[in-house]
């Protein structure tokens, strides 16, 4: 926790096991904490506006800059060709194409080039949109559909952490790339889980992520009272804390499917977030 | 030999569960489990390896300290942020070589990268070809590309006649490349607005690639007003609902016990996914 500020980034491993659920929660149950902000990172699917419904007040459009060859200049030497190891560039004889989807928007190709020949251009592949609601800052990032890279999306978003306050990131299932850049800086990551096979299976690569990245973690574990036993033996053998439990429970279910947050469909549980949040300060403080 | 892949858009929907399942039902077919961060189908299939290989992908950019002057171009030029204090950060490298490219002191190497592991099994359903992507490593699109290009072969050489790719959560990288050229798209889907927001844009990216896609609402009956919303926006979209399945305890009971749903239940549930599968097949033209 550095200069009053605190990041809690909400992950799981497997999808579906209730991220959206417990960082929308959380940060409504904080919204009279001081300044508290939502970064919705899982670009690829954001749902958390559909809880939040914010007013959203900013549109940026999110660009990789791809290169653009200009003919006059181009000696068809393959420079850029050679230098590009995403294969995005082809030099024929005379005749340069490019693969704009299979670029990373490095740059070696423009700065590289001997004849000054490359520049670049932005290309499009998605949307950042920043607001408010409930007393809640609101930022997520949306690819657009086709697309296949959303780490560039999902560093945009993180621009927009605030200086001071608490600011919650919503992440995407997995273990990989997008995951890595939406916990990373993160003071802490919530793993959230369900007491199943599927469940532990991926809550354990979750677990192994995050030491990875150096980052303390604990576990909330969703739709207790079904499955087994294997989720709370792992976290108590790992010494992981389980920090909240939700039980499985119909009316929870409904209120999640109509996209209420689950802290205004039965008010009290505002207060287990609450005490989610101040066990989080006590490991932080720790 | 035609291919399905199960997607969902939203993870958690019910994807592995239904492919488990399509697995036991299905005669001559073999398995791709495309989910390569977050692998959970074996949990079901219990797969006994017959070959394991190594997936090396991409590059690493090494700083050589005896070498380096500390000019800074490497820094200057990085644009993933992966150089700090003239030190590379393995997890931010994207392995362009832009560094390497310009390093005055050639202090700079790129080191190939082991970025997971895939293999091929025997389950008693039939031959699995499965991986895992290194925890935070990139390029799980490759991975799956090559998980299915070896499923295709194994298809080919025993002379089956489906390939059953269970698929990743999302729409970007992994999504794509496990999409691209199959014959059927199975959407699974749930009746919240999360589902149905997710549903859409990962439809968006099967027509966006020309991939006929067929629905499926899994637990319809948690909410009867949104499956009608779902039901009404695929007949707009002239999308097929392939089946509606309900909720029921046993799909979790049955993951406890490590068994595909249609094999330890009797119950609707399984009624429903043996229609589905007919459903399937006969859309894949068989």
């Amino acid at each position: 926790m550095a200069g009053g500020r605190v990041i809690i980034s909400v992950a799981s491993g497997k999808g579906g096991t209730g991220k959206t659920l417990v960082a929308t929660s959380m940060v409504l149950s904080l919204s009279d904490k001081g300044r508290v902000q939502l970064l919705d990172c899982d670009v690829e699917e954001p749902d958390a506006h559909l809880f939040l419904k914010p007013t959203f007040t900013h549109r940026e459009a999110v660009s990789i800059p791809v290169p653009r060859v200009d003919e006059r200049k181009c000696t068809y030497c393959g420079k850029c060709a050679e230098v590009c190891v995403y294969n995005a560039i082809a030099v024929m004889k005379e005749k340069v194409l490019i693969f704009p989807e299979l670029c990373h928007g490095c740059g070696a190709c423009s700065y590289l080039c001997p004849e000054g020949a490359i520049s670049e251009e932005g290309k499009e592949i998605g949307v950042v949109e920043s607001g408010y609601s409930n007393g809640v800052r609101f930022v997520h990032g949306k690819l657009s559909i086709g697309e296949l890279m959303a780490p560039p999306i999902i560093r945009r978003v993180k621009q927009h952490v605030a200086s001071e306050g608490i600011i919650i990131i919503d992440v995407s299932p997995g273990t990989s790339c997008p995951v890595v850049d939406a916990v990373k800086g993160s003071d802490f990551c919530l793993l959230v889980t369900e007491p199943t096979p599927f469940g532990l299976n991926d809550l354990v690569l979750a677990v192994e992520l995050v030491r990875k990245l150096n980052i303390p973690c604990g576990v909330v574990l969703n739709r207790s009272g079904v499955g087994d036993r294997g989720v709370e033996e792992y976290c108590h053998r790992g010494n992981i804390p389980i920090l909240l439990t939700i039980p499985l429970d119909i009316e929870i279910a409904a209120f999640y499917s109509r996209g209420i947050p689950l802290v205004e469909g039965i008010p009290q549980w505002r207060e287990s977030f609450l005490n989610l949040f101040n066990k989080i300060g006590e490991i932080l403080n720790k | 030999m035609k291919e399905v892949v199960v997607l969902s858009g939203k993870g958690g929907t019910g994807k592995t569960s239904i492919v488990g399942s399509f697995a036991a039902l299905a005669k001559s077919k073999v398995l791709a489990d495309c989910d390569v961060d977050a692998a959970d189908l074996y949990l079901l299939l219990r797969p006994l390896t017959q070959q394991k290989h190594e997936f090396w992908s991409g590059q690493v950019a090494f700083i050589d300290e005896e070498k380096c002057t500390q000019c800074g171009l490497c820094q200057e030029v990085c644009r993933f942020q992966a150089i700090e204090d003239f030190r590379v950060d393995p997890v931010s490298c994207e392995g362009c070589g832009f560094c390497y490219q310009v390093c005055p002191a050639e202090a700079i190497t790129m080191r190939e990268n082991l970025s997971g592991h895939w293999f091929i099994s025997d389950t008693r359903y039939g031959p699995l070809v499965h991986a895992r992507l290194g925890i935070a490593q990139e390029n799980s699109g490759r991975l799956v590309a090559l998980v299915r290009q070896q499923a295709k072969l194994s298809a080919e050489k025993q002379g089956l006649d489906y390939i059953i790719s269970d698929g990743p959560p999302g729409i970007g990288c992994p999504v794509i490349s496990s999409l691209s050229g199959a014959n059927l798209a199975l959407l699974v889907t749930e009746p919240t607005l999360s589902g149905i927001h997710d549903l859409e844009r990962v439809l968006g990216v099967c027509h966006h690639f020309g991939i006929p896609a067929l629905v499926c609402i899994n637990k319809y009956d948690l909410n009867e007003d949104n499956t009608r919303q779902i039901e009404s926006y695929c007949l707009g979209q002239g999308i097929g609902i392939a089946s509606k399945i309900p909720f029921d305890d046993v799909v979790t009971e049955a993951l406890v016990q490590g068994l595909p749903v249609v094999e330890y239940s009797q119950h609707s549930v399984t009624h429903e996914i043996e229609t589905l599968w007919q459903t399937v097949t006969k859309a894949l033209g068989a």
